[in-house]
């Protein structure tokens, strides 16, 4: 069981992280809040506990790496690269203006710490196959990648889970963020993609079901997936899509849209921050 | 004149050889690599060859990964898989990333002869040279690309590298003098220019010697790089030749002819005709055949260039 004060550390940052992410949509005028919301406990322990990452020297050699390929949520990202120190947090306030290094979708080439270039789903997933065929060779380093739900419809995540499980990449851990929803409404009513942990498995994957905004379950899931040799893991972790706002929660009409001005002021309360 | 060879015969072997002194060369497939000729390479080298099976997308995505996280990568499969199926994939993984991604597709082109339509690409040119920073080559015979083929794995960046199915006269002594970004007078002439690439600049200096016999004098190019063009090539063409046709195994809306005539409107107009597959589907057949049936044969680059210069 993961110690008190590691759990303390990552609930705060994942609280400071729902913080800005409201904050750059709402200074963007556009964006995805639901879904960046929705993954802030897992980039908080991914980026606060379990990656071996140096912000100092983002292109350290085996270093581990974390690839977004739901790249709408950027702002989860981007909050979390600051929060940990890539960048000043005054960058994000400037998120999808002209001339700045955070695009609406993630770029690797303007960005700190972005691995991968994502927003066409399915794509970061398949580089994080080739990601993590070369941390083999190279003999270091750990890939985990984030995928969302609504991305399971992708033919190609289905080509990359495939050689996944066929190179046996047990230095790739995949993380499903089962939130339910996606642009046009439920997953259930859009295109089933129900079951996500049965499909993983008979990829060759071995995959675990946990709750995705409990931390102690987040970091164990972690490292059971170290501990598994000669597959990748998927940990499919149930989520509430806008998590932490009360009136974003569980509503897909946040899924890409900014909050007014009264809007940002009533998350920031409930999440215990200011404009 | 050596025997014929295929281009993806010299890509093949190219491999071996660069194999044994480049330790960070990737070569992965789908399925195809007896056929796009990386199984010599699979042979010689197994663990660092990936096959990803019949799966063009991830092919693409995962080439990307593995070049980002600092290999050398060359991908193969059919041109039509690699430039039409995955073009999105290449467009965001590999061009938008600018990684080091050599895209070697074979079976270009009509020339790829009896699998018909479904497998004869005419638009993988015009496709790959509107992506940002990559780099088109399309070598003429085997030679060329393996000269060619040793520069674009030598430099960073994304390339997309045509190959061709069938084997093809050698024009270019094996150690010659061809550099990507150059295109190369073979044959010079003063009544027109012949700007071919790939297979047809073998057409068109069979297209020379009859149309000197007629007292024709064309100039012969090998345009192997579509992008970046050469412009001063086209620009000396067109001011001392006054005609430009060119031949490719291509549609003729937006490769070669495209890329040539988007320099000369704005650098040098000048007369142009354009040898290419015509706006429509191919068909089965012999290589040779099909050239002939769709216009894109010796005498259909006579035709043009009489055509133009009266």
């Amino acid at each position: 069981m993961p110690d008190a004060n590691t759990i303390e550390t990552i609930k705060k940052a994942a609280t400071e992280i729902r913080v800005d992410i409201v904050k750059q949509v709402y200074f963007a005028g556009s964006g995805h809040p639901g879904g960046s919301l929705s993954a802030a406990d897992i980039l908080a322990a991914l980026y606060f506990h379990e990656m071996k990452i140096d912000p100092a020297n983002p292109q350290k050699e085996g270093r581990d790496k974390f690839v977004l390929s739901k790249g709408h949520a950027a702002p989860v990202l981007y909050a979390a690269l600051a929060e940990r120190g890539y960048f000043p947090k005054e960058e994000l306030w400037k998120l999808r203006r002209l001339d700045v290094m955070l695009q609406g979708h993630p770029s690797r080439k303007t960005t700190p710490g972005v691995e991968m270039s994502t927003g066409s789903l399915g794509q970061g997933f398949s580089a994080s196959i080739g990601m993590a065929l070369a941390a083999r060779i190279d003999g270091a380093g750990r890939v985990y990648t984030l995928l969302g739900d609504g991305e399971l419809e992708e033919g190609l995540v289905w080509e990359a889970a495939m050689a996944a499980g066929h190179y046996k990449l047990d230095n790739l851990c995949v993380i499903v963020d089962w939130n339910g929803l996606q642009i046009d409404g439920r997953n259930d009513d859009v295109m089933t993609v129900a079951p996500v942990d049965e499909k993983f498995k008979s990829f060759g994957f071995s995959t675990l079901l946990i709750d995705g905004h409990s931390i102690p379950e987040i970091i164990t899931a972690f490292d059971a997936a170290k501990a598994v040799k000669g597959e990748p893991t998927a940990i499919i972790a149930k989520t509430v899509k806008g998590k932490g706002v009360s009136f974003m929660e569980n509503e897909a009409g946040w899924h890409g849209k900014a909050p007014s001005e009264e809007e940002t002021k009533k998350a920031l309360e409930e999440l215990g921050g200011e404009l | 004149m050596a025997g014929k060879t295929a281009t993806r015969q010299a890509y093949g072997e190219f491999l071996v050889e660069k194999g044994k002194t480049k330790a960070d060369l990737i070569v992965m497939d789908a399925d195809l690599s007896k056929s796009t000729m990386t199984n010599g390479f699979s042979k010689a080298f197994p663990e660092r060859f990936f096959n990803m099976g019949i799966a063009e997308q991830n092919l693409f995505g995962t080439a990307a990964g593995l070049a980002l996280s600092g290999k050398t990568v060359c991908a193969s499969t059919f041109a039509m898989f690699a430039s039409g199926r995955a073009f999105e994939i290449i467009r965001n993984s590999i061009g938008y990333t600018h990684a080091n991604v050599k895209v070697c597709a074979t079976h270009a082109g009509i020339s790829v002869g009896e699998d018909g339509a479904s497998h004869q690409t005419f638009e993988d040119i015009a496709l790959m040279r509107t992506i940002p920073g990559m780099t088109v080559l399309n070598p003429s015979d085997g030679e060329s690309a393996k000269i060619l083929l040793n520069q674009a794995v030598d430099t960073d960046g994304p390339f997309y590298i045509r190959l061709g199915r069938a084997a093809v006269e050698q024009i270019y002594k094996p150690g010659a003098d061809v550099k990507v970004g150059k295109a190369v007078c073979l044959r010079d002439g003063k009544d027109c220019t012949v700007i071919a690439t790939g297979i047809l600049v073998g057409e068109a200096l069979l297209a020379a010697e009859t149309l000197a016999k007629d007292g024709v004098e064309i100039r012969v190019v090998d345009m192997h790089t579509i992008k970046p063009i050469d412009g001063e090539m086209i620009e000396k063409a067109a001011k001392e030749t006054g005609a430009i046709v060119t031949a490719e195994e291509h549609s003729v809306i937006g490769g070669l002819g495209g890329a040539v005539a988007e320099y000369a409107a704005t650098h040098c107009p000048v007369k142009m005709a354009f040898v290419g597959q015509p706006d429509c589907f191919g068909e089965s057949g012999k290589p040779a055949e099909l050239l002939k049936k769709y216009g894109m044969s010796a005498d259909d680059i006579v035709e043009k260039v009489k055509m133009l210069v009266g």
